[in-house]
């Protein structure tokens, strides 16, 4: 990342405006978002919009001139260009053939994505936006940092500095009070204005009608007092059918703004007469700008299932923290880096693509069902691919490529009594070789692996078998994880079975766009797994659960592995993590706990992997309840820890905040154990914790289960 | 469907008010033009565009009341405090209300007054978007307004402030008599 970058993010993390503007907005965001979905069924209905949208995606040639001869039959003139420049041009010579002097706009991202502002009022037009927080910005000479809301960077006070210069008048900072500056100000501007530009929330082929949602009610003005209105559409805005505005009403005001509906939606079908009985000129540019190739991109197509409600940046942990603007200029958060890859450029996304801690907080609130992580890491594949791995990390996956090699230096490690502090290339192994103990301790390499003591274990010979697979924390950093493990699953009447060519899961690899490695440490994974016939695949760590149980085959897809894709499907079948495998357990009467422990109070943090991947947050807690612990939730449980594997070493100044705001929800709890089903997760609060002082018990599920077993 | 409505509507900060006759819609309408300050002065004047509700009733006496006009034009609008149109459809799970708005006046009257005041045929309440949608035919009705509680924005440090660029304020008046829901 460069030098620039990493100061754009230690200037965001401690803006204090900043952080607690956006902080106190997702906090407040996601319950109304929950309570304006009351009643509805979001899964069926953002499969409904994946499907409409996806169906306009495959045929946008032919959406595009249903919508042109709908539209031009209504009286619109269409304009259709696949590029920028010409779009600019367009609109200006349509400004200086009626001899426009100014220009009133409604909020449109794709007015900004092309920079049309700046080339309108270099031709002498004054340009004015009416959106409030779009006005704030462009008073402020800035950039919008949100899509939805484009001044949530900015403080009341920072408004009333810019509206006391516009009015030469000195203003309190009473925020009603600033609202009606700005009323009184762009009343006149959308008076005098000759032309209104918009952009189009919707735009319906069937129809020829373009929608627009607005809050404000000045979409409503500057589609209706200039003589002259422009439509400026993004393709991937096209729908087929009318009735299905519906569907997308339904979902854009909720996932946006928490609303039911905006306060306006306005459908535009052909020109209306002006005021003055004359036709209002009405132009809808049909911009495409490598729409069409990411619609035939088979990886980013689902792209073009966006909305544009934002809800991506709203959940995403790292937005909330760094703010819209160190993702650049036009489009930002989770979706904004895809467009940017795409609408910009893909070098454009280099260092944006590296703020996703892949925590999938946004793939699981997406209203056009799109799995923005996975689409984010293609970047990180395809930029790999093409510019190759910085030499550090090329030195590192050679390592981790090879298992004994690698095994061989974390055995070196523990030799060594404590993680290496010199010597950049150990350094810097993923995950837990780094010397890195800014706000967190991390644990030293254990003197024993797991490996080493299983072979100590004395098992009895049991009639079902599971593999246990247990990543690389479990095997070198929490063996004493794995032991648990066995003995609640012996306990169950099952066997344990390890073979020793297991290897790194390859999530490291993967995570870092480095597909080949992973594609390597999948193949050898696979080979040991598959050696010993057995029931299960069982994994404590939910990284290597989901490696198991999908990235392997995703690999393989991307790689364009086909040879080991039938025993990737075997293993991801077998594969199965702890909780679920052990609910499963006492479920049938195989595993019982002590009866009427008082353990006291515990709260429990999900997992990324295993909340939002997998599924699954019910079993562990019932499994802890059911051993006799009290269980009190903390705020924002499922919220990611900040770990992410070698995010928290390549983005401390991210990674620490996000931490020390679990470390205090765990906190507040009261709870004297935080329980949790990652040893990567444990790593990470336990470590905090350990730096915090905090006398709280940070422990995997399975060490706490083994604890209670009924003997 | 209409306590699901005014549940709804005044959700989003609208006022919501029910009559059974015209006759009693006007005099609660013009009580609360006089309450509200009207005047034949800027800032001050009501603006009435062209509505079914006015069908029947002496609109020469009416136009008697000092600030109360009915031509609508830009610049009338421009300065008027209230205005006065009514709306097709309302729709019950939303609490909004829809308006073939094609005809400029009506536009002008609701969306640069400060006071929207909104006649609704109770009748006219559907249950939703979808059978508004089924009823309204973009080609028939080039621009479609819909209308939700009075303008709002929270684009400074995400604080609720009702009134923009549209009305403060909007207040739905239901009369049971208007018919509606052709």
């Amino acid at each position: 990342m460069g030098n620039e970058f990493k100061e754009s993010i230690t200037r965001a993390v401690n803006n204090a405006n900043l952080t607690g503007a956006l902080g106190k907005f997702s906090e407040a965001y996601k319950v109304n978002r929950a309570k304006a979905y009351e009643g509805i069924d979001f899964e069926e209905l953002r499969g409904r919009i994946a499907e409409l949208k996806s169906y306009a995606a495959s045929h946008l040639d032919e959406l595009s001139e249903q919508f042109t001869r709908n539209a031009e039959a209504s009286g619109a003139t269409v304009f259709r260009t696949s590029d920028p420049a010409k779009v600019r041009e367009y609109i200006l010579k349509v400004a200086q053939d009626n001899n426009v002097k100014s220009i009133v706009k409604s909020k449109s991202m794709a007015t900004e994505e092309i920079h049309l502002n700046p080339y309108l009022e270099e031709a002498g037009i004054v340009v004015g936006e009416t959106d409030l927080g779009e006005w704030i910005i462009q008073l402020a000479g800035q950039t919008p940092s949100h899509m939805v809301m484009p001044a949530i960077h900015m403080t009341k006070e920072e408004v009333s500095d810019l509206f006391s210069k516009e009015v030469n008048e000195r203003l309190s900072s009473d925020i009603p009070r600033l609202v009606k500056v700005a009323r009184e100000q762009l009343r006149p501007a959308f008076l005098a204005a000759d032309m209104g530009i918009s952009g189009g929330n919707i735009a319906v082929a069937e129809t020829g009608s373009i929608v627009l949602m607005t809050n404000e009610g000045n979409a409503r003005l500057v589609t209706s007092l200039p003589k002259i209105h422009i439509a400026l559409v993004g393709i991937e805005k096209l729908i087929e059918k009318y009735a299905d505005v519906a569907t997308i009403l339904k979902a854009l005001p909720r996932s946006a703004t928490a609303q039911l509906l905006t306060s306006y939606v306005s459908i535009i079908t052909g020109p209306t007469p002006n005021s003055d009985g004359s036709m209002k000129g009405l132009h809808i540019i049909l911009m495409d700008n490598r729409r069409s190739e990411m619609a035939a991109d088979p990886k980013f197509k689902q792209a073009l299932q966006c909305i544009r409600c934002a809800s991506c940046l709203n959940v995403c942990p790292i937005f909330r923290l760094v703010g819209g603007h160190v993702f650049g200029k036009v489009y930002t958060g989770g979706i904004g880096t895809i467009l940017t890859a795409w609408f910009d450029e893909l070098k454009k996304s280099e260092d944006i693509q590296g703020l996703c801690i892949q925590c999938g907080a946004c793939k699981d609130v997406c209203p056009g069902k799109i799995d923005i992580p996975e689409l984010i890491m293609e970047i990180r594949r395809r930029l790999v691919k093409e510019n190759g791995l910085p030499l550090l990390q090329k030195t590192i996956y050679a390592v981790v490529n090879n298992r004994k090699l690698f095994h061989g230096m974390l055995r070196a490690a523990s030799i060594a009594g404590k993680p290496f502090t010199s010597g950049t290339f150990i350094r810097h192994l993923p995950l837990f070789l780094a010397d890195l103990t800014d706000g967190r301790s991390l644990p030293a390499i254990a003197a024993e692996p797991f490996r080493d003591r299983f072979k100590k274990i004395k098992q009895p010979k049991l009639k079902e078998r599971a593999v246990f697979y247990a990543g690389c924390l479990i095997d070198f950093a929490y063996p004493e994880m794995g032991e648990a493990l066995v003995k609640i699953l012996n306990k169950a009447g099952i066997e344990v079975f390890f073979p020793e060519e297991q290897t790194c899961c390859g999530a490291p690899a993967r995570y870092n766009g480095a597909y080949e490695v992973a594609e390597n440490n999948a193949i050898d994974n696979i080979k040991a797994l598959l050696s010993v016939d057995a029931t299960y695949v069982i994994s404590a760590c939910p990284t290597c659960t989901v490696a198991l149980k999908h990235e392997f085959i995703s690999t393989f897809e991307s790689v364009g592995q086909a040879e080991w894709m039938p025993k990737a499907r075997i293993l991801a079948e077998k594969a199965i993590d702890f909780a679920t495998l052990v609910r499963k357990l006492v479920g049938e009467g195989r595993l019982t706990l002590k009866e009427g422990q008082k353990l006291g109070r515990l709260t429990y943090h999900d997992s990324c992997h295993l909340k939002r991947t997998l599924k699954v947050s019910a079993q562990p807690r019932e499994l802890l309840q059911k051993a006799g612990y009290e269980l009190t939730e903390m705020f924002e449980c499922d919220t990611c820890c900040g770990m992410g594997g070698s995010y928290s070493l390549k983005l401390p100044e991210i990674s620490a905040p996000i931490l020390q705001r679990k470390l205090k929800n765990i906190k507040d709890t009261g709870a004297a154990v935080v329980a949790m089903d990652c040893p990567g997760c444990v790593m990470q609060i336990r470590g905090g914790m350990d730096q915090d002082g905090a006398d709280v018990k940070v422990r995997h599920t399975a060490e706490l289960l083994a604890e209670q077993l009924d003997m | 469907m209409y306590e699901q409505f005014k549940a709804r509507a005044v959700g989003v900060s609208a006022e919501v008010f029910r009559f059974v006759t015209k006759s009693a819609a006007l005099s609660w309408l013009l009580a609360f033009l006089q309450k509200e300050g009207l005047a034949d002065t800027p800032q001050t004047s009501a603006l009435w565009a062209e509505s079914s509700f006015l069908d029947g009733l002496d609109v020469d006496a009416l136009k008697m009341i000092a600030g109360l006009k009915f031509e609508v034009t830009r610049e009338l609008a421009a300065e008027a405090r209230f205005g006065i149109s009514q709306m097709d459809w309302a729709l019950a799970d939303t609490g909004s209300l829809v308006q073939n708005s094609t005809a400029m006046e009506q536009r002008l009257v609701s969306s640069l007054s400060t006071i929207h005041i909104a006649l609704v045929p109770t009748a006219a309440i559907l249950p939703d978007m979808p059978s508004l949608l089924s009823r309204m035919n973009p080609k028939e009705n080039p621009y479609i307004a819909m209308i939700t509680g009075p303008s709002r924005t929270a684009d400074i440090e995400r604080v609720l402030t009702i009134g923009v660029h549209g009305p403060e304020r909007l207040v739905i008046v239901f009369v049971d008599e208007l018919g509606g829901g052709f």
